[in-house]
């Protein structure tokens, strides 16, 4: 039979500007190809720049913000709907072939009510009739998991969560009963454990629905939980096209043998944990006037070692970083470091204070002066806490950069020309260059690709073993507690959950918060996410 | 998700409702400050008036005289209160330079102000914000670029030198329209709209440029938000996703564009009304500036100002008004 | 920057620019005749001995344009800088150390932004003693309150990037992070933003000389020429046009190039995506 989906040769450019401000054509996807039967599910997979939105987004003869598809064929059902009139391409979508945004919060007019934007496509469409939509629009809110779905589209957007938002834009794709469903990173910015249900969720749809789907995600181990068949994609190319189980039990490329590989950094956990660095005892914080954001925080990082702090948005681990620094003074509680006591405040600090406790963000690209060169960014801390000059601190420059593998020739850029994870090396030379005893490191990989982080890790790692440099790791992804942490603090609502050496943490008894985190992390293979969900304990807090 | 209105509320009031009484009660706020600033402000200038009133014919006699005559001897906060008193009951008190009534004077003057910016605003307004659409709908296309080119020559074109130009041509080489535009009581409402065509033409001219390039920006900066792209891929016709999707969230947005050119138009009349000769508040505030007539100059400063609030006040009042979140609060 | 990827209307606008600094700069030199000399009769046609021919004394209204230029020139000039500078400063200041300062700084320009520029002018023109820097002054005062509201947003937007944060963790002063961390990245924006700045100071002065409160004769400038010469109009006699386009033109000039550099960053930050 047929395929539903035929994509032959498939070409898409778009424009770049240059630094004086002129305009080059360049191409982003360069000649795929692929087929899609009628209701399997296919998993289009790759780092940022590999071109996979553009070729979901080509399903529906679409090219965003200046992206035009310059050649090849989109088949739907045998007919090409690049060649189609607007008119022609205005009744595919939202009627045979629909989207779900990774911004479900931007993606929803705000002015409408929920339930109206649902329907919206299939009553124009004139697939059904509006008390016929609305009850389909109901049935597939109780498929989704929504609560009250009778009522859930009264709401307006703003009046419900960021998990519950993606899920009625996966019924409003479903709504018009498509062919096919293009999900574009769907629970790519939700916290781990509202991942997890809104994964199974969509899931579910498709399975009951019966509908193809085009998956879109950076996590392989995400799209092992929905897809069919994977396509794994580097800089607009196919690199290997295959049965999901081949793709991640058996990769042939290179590359996806190291996208599944990713994360295999690992060190065993420190066994002496006495004679702490940093201490933290009974520390509480609020912004402002605001709610208490940190409740009763004790913890220490022992000398040399990695604590890593784990817990989702609104937990309170980036505010305990903020409190360690000195940025937001605690309401309770005191800093200990290297047996005496912190002021609270950072103008109350010493230099050598400053110095010694030193911060790597999570946005390499705004924790770098863009007007800056590599070697300014560098140099200045070595001016500033040592008082280095001329000669001198070119030199030690130069030696911070061989430390963080980036050796000769990048003195003199500015950080546009460097990549993300180029960025973020720099911005740890910057650290080192203070020579600190403690740093405290903020999702320092959270935004980048994974080779790249993993390169990331490994680098922090084996600093630490040449200079004892200590880290707090803030992060939310559990993996890389397992690969670099010596002690673990699980924290929740601005409340440490759990604290202890790494092994003891993730290891049973468990309270209910950390085995709802463990169990929801995803694995690479398939099978998980239902393994998971049956023998999870409790629900994620009604997200 | 911020939520702005969980404070109001938890005090009973709806949240548009609290936001909308905070809002009056800061231009309240905001216009006592403005008077101060006015009145107080102006006389802790260094320099007193009754010197700089006199001029080169100041002897130590006269100043006294002068100041003893105008009150001004007396302590300022005492003159303030009395100013302000008036004020809010309309009471302006006198002119130094005429001996004149202020508010007897301001109250025709302002009607008529107010009518040549009113008939102004109704033509510019619609005009404006057409062809601020008709940017949009053809936007990076040759009439985009034709209507950026031309306001953006328009917005710096001075209102005197637009004024004059109109005069030469209609009024002096072809007749077809009076200078200068003088009114009367006893003139018919049509007679009073030959009379302005000149001054509003100016003052259209001289808005238009500015609200049509405003009015692009903001309908653009909706058209490029993500819910614009979900209609389209929802395969949501052009006319319907303009009407239906972007036109409620651009209200706001050009009503702040049109108050605030509004506002502007209030300015506008001061130079258009010198250059027509035109008997309004802008006039009677230009001459008394030249021969120093603090009252004169402190009540139009003061009305032309609270105009100006008022319309800020509004453009806000309707964003309020107009925003989803604020409507339905959680 | 390539000199190829500047489009013809930037050339032109900055060509008129220069061409209006080359007459203010070389205006006795440029001038067939003296400023305040009276050559002629009253409205005199343009011909061969007067190009732009005379004004409402008979003076050379070519010449009075070239020294207009430089009083026009000039006095938008310093007073765009000196908004500029008092603007920049104050704005930075608050967005730097934010707290009661900011708030200060904050309120205090919304209330003087609360009174239409030219109003407030009218009022405190209608106090001080006629001289020109007071005028400067007023005039810089008053617009420094619009290079306040665009500084302070830029400069808290770069305020609350990571970079400045990690400056004030290393213990830098509020002098390093202002010009060593955040002055670079403003620039751009500002540079437009100082073009508006004089465009709008060059049609206010007009504006206020053309109401008699600005220069004051028998100086050249511009606006008041164009007050002066007024009164030909209604016989026809097109003078006041003269000095009124040489403001337009100047005005749209620097707005052309200030569009151009405000589309060219912008575009710039239109990246790719995908």
């Amino acid at each position: 039979m047929a395929d539903l989906l035929e994509v032959r040769d498939l070409k898409i450019g778009a424009h770049a500007y240059e630094e004086d401000g002129s305009r080059r054509e360049i191409e982003i996807v360069k000649g795929i190809s692929f087929d899609l039967e009628k209701g399997r599910v296919l998993g289009l997979i790759g780092e940022s720049g590999a071109g996979k939105s553009t070729i979901g987004l080509a399903a529906l003869a679409y090219g965003r913000g200046g992206v035009t598809i310059t050649g090849g064929q989109v088949r739907l059902d045998g007919e090409d709907i690049l060649a189609l009139s607007p008119r022609g391409i205005g009744r595919v979508r939202g009627a045979r072939v629909c989207y779900v945004a990774q911004s479900a919060a931007a993606a929803f007019n705000p002015a409408h009510k929920l339930g109206d934007q649902v329907i919206e496509g299939t009553l124009r469409h004139g697939i059904m009739s509006k008390s016929e939509a609305r009850a389909r629009a109901a049935e597939l809110f109780g498929i989704l998991g929504l609560p009250d779905p009778e009522t859930f589209g009264n709401r307006y957007p703003h009046q419900v969560s960021g998990g519950q938002l993606q899920r009625a834009m996966t019924a409003m794709a479903l709504c018009p009963r498509p062919d096919l469903i293009v999900f574009d990173e769907p629970t790519t910015a939700l916290d781990v454990t509202t991942q997890i249900d809104v994964l199974a969720a969509i899931k579910r749809a498709i399975e009951e629905t019966g509908t193809a789907a085009l998956y879109i995600t950076h996590d392989l181990a995400v799209v092992a939980q929905v897809a069919d068949d994977i396509m794994v994609l580097r800089h607009g190319e196919t690199v290997e096209y295959g049965p999901t189980r081949q793709i991640i039990e058996a990769p042939e490329e290179g590359y996806t043998r190291a996208l599944v590989d990713v994360r295999t950094t690992s060190k065993p956990a420190a066994t002496d944990q006495s004679g702490a660095l940093l201490r933290l005892e009974g520390i509480s914080a609020s912004y402002g006037s605001g709610p208490q954001v940190l409740t009763d925080v004790s913890l220490h990082v022992p000398r040399g070692q990695t604590l890593a702090i784990v817990g989702e948005s609104g937990s309170g681990k980036s505010t305990l970083a903020r409190v360690i620094t000195g940025l937001l003074p605690q309401s309770a509680g005191t800093v200990t470091f290297d047996g005496e006591t912190l002021p609270p405040r950072l103008a109350q600090r010493s230099k050598d204070q400053l110095r010694q406790i030193q911060l790597i963000y999570q946005m390499a690209d705004t924790a770098v002066n863009p007007r800056h060169t590599v070697a300014q960014i560098i140099g200045r801390p070595l001016r500033f806490y040592h008082g280095m000059r001329g000669k001198a601190r070119r030199e030690r420059v130069q030696e911070l950069l061989d430390q963080i593998e980036m050796g000769q020739g990048f003195a003199d850029r500015y950080p546009a020309e460097l990549s993300g994870g180029q960025k973020q090396r720099v911005a740890i030379a910057r650290a080192l260059a203070a020579g600190p005893e403690l740093i405290l490191c903020d999702e320092p990989t959270s935004a980048l690709d994974p080779l790249v982080a993993e390169g990331i890790l490994s680098l922090l790692m084996r600093l630490q073993k040449e200079t004892g440099v200590s880290y707090v790791f803030i992060t939310h992804d559990i993996a890389i507690v397992r690969a670099i942490a010596d002690s673990v603090a699980v924290m929740l609502n601005g409340r440490l959950q759990r604290f202890g050496p790494r092994d003891e943490a993730l290891s049973p008894p468990f309270d209910d918060y950390t085995d709802l985190l463990l169990k929801s992390v995803p694995e690479m293979k398939e099978g998980w996410l239902e393994e998971a969900l049956s023998s999870r304990r409790i629900a994620s807090g009604g997200q | 998700m911020s939520d702005a209105s969980s404070g109001g509320q938890r005090r009973g009031l709806p949240p548009v409702a609290t936001l909308i009484l905070q809002r009056l009660g800061l231009s309240a706020l905001l216009l006592i400050a403005v008077s101060l600033l006015i009145f107080v402000g102006i006389e802790a200038l260094p320099g007193d008036f009754a010197s700089t009133y006199l001029g080169q014919s100041a002897t130590p006699q006269a100043i006294a005289n002068i100041t003893a005559e105008l009150g001004l001897d007396r302590p300022i906060w005492t003159r303030y209160f009395e100013w302000l008193g008036g004020a809010v009951q309309g009471d302006f008190g006198t002119s130094w330079a005429s001996g004149q009534d202020v508010s007897a004077q301001i109250s025709r003057r302002l009607g008529n102000s107010l009518f040549l910016a009113a008939v102004a605003a109704v033509i510019a307004v619609p005009l404006a914000v057409g062809l601020g659409m008709l940017a949009v709908r053809y936007v990076d296309r040759l009439a985009d670029r034709l209507i950026n080119i031309v306001s953006l020559a328009a917005i710096s074109l001075p209102e005197f030198f637009v004024g004059y130009l109109l005069i030469l041509f209609f009024a002096v080489k072809f007749g077809v329209a009076p200078f200068p535009a003088t009114v009367y009581d006893s003139m018919s409402l049509g007679e009073r709209l030959g009379a302005i065509a000149l001054p509003v033409a100016t003052l259209v001219l001289v808005v238009i440029a500015h609200m049509m390039r405003m009015t692009r920006a903001a309908i653009l900066s909706i058209m490029s938000s993500q819910y614009i792209e979900t209609a389209e891929l929802k395969g949501i016709g052009a006319l319907r996703t303009i009407i239906h999707h972007a036109a409620p969230n651009a209200v706001a947005p050009i009503v702040n564009v049109v108050a605030l050119n509004l506002a502007y138009l209030v300015v506008g009349v001061v130079v258009v009304e010198v250059v027509f000769v035109y008997p309004g508040m802008g006039q009677y505030m230009v001459d008394a500036v030249t021969v120093r007539d603090m009252p004169v100059v402190q009540a139009c400063g003061l009305i032309f100002a609270a105009v100006y609030i008022l319309l800020n006040m509004v453009a806000d009042i309707v964003s309020i008004l107009a925003n989803p979140r604020l409507r339905h609060p959680r | 920057m390539r000199l190829r990827s500047i489009p013809p209307s930037a050339w032109i606008g900055m060509a008129g620019i220069a061409l209006a600094f080359v007459a203010a700069l070389f205006a006795p030199v440029l001038a067939p005749y003296g400023e305040r000399e009276i050559v002629g009769a009253v409205w005199e046609p343009m011909g061969p001995e007067h190009w732009l021919g005379t004004d409402n004394l008979g003076r050379d209204l070519l010449s009075r344009l070239i020294f207009g230029a430089q009083t026009t020139l000039f006095v938008a000039l310093a007073a765009s800088i000196l908004s500029f500078a008092i603007g920049i400063c104050l704005s930075f200041v608050a967005a730097v150390t934010r707290g009661i300062v900011d708030q200060g700084l904050s309120r205090l320009n919304d209330l003087m932004m609360s009174i239409p520029t030219l109003i407030f002018a009218l009022v405190v023109l209608a106090a001080l003693p006629q001289k020109l820097w007071i005028l400067i002054l007023v005039m810089a005062i008053l617009d420094s309150t619009r290079v306040f509201r665009l500084g302070r947003a830029v400069a808290v937007d770069i305020a609350v990037m990571d970079f400045v944060e990690a400056a004030r963790l290393r213990g830098e002063g509020t002098i390093w992070i202002i010009f060593r961390e955040i002055l670079p990245n403003a620039l751009s924006p500002l540079l437009a933003e100082f073009g508006l700045r004089f465009a709008f100071a060059v049609l206010f002065l007009s504006t206020l000389s053309f109401l008699g409160l600005g220069i004051q004769p028998p100086q050249a400038d511009w606006g008041g020429m164009v007050k002066d010469n007024s009164d030909g109009i209604i016989f026809g006699v097109p003078a006041a046009l003269i000095p009124g386009g040489a403001i337009a033109a100047l005005a749209v000039c620097v707005n052309i190039v200030v569009d151009w550099l405000l589309h060219r960053t912008s575009s710039l930050k239109g990246g790719r995506d995908g």
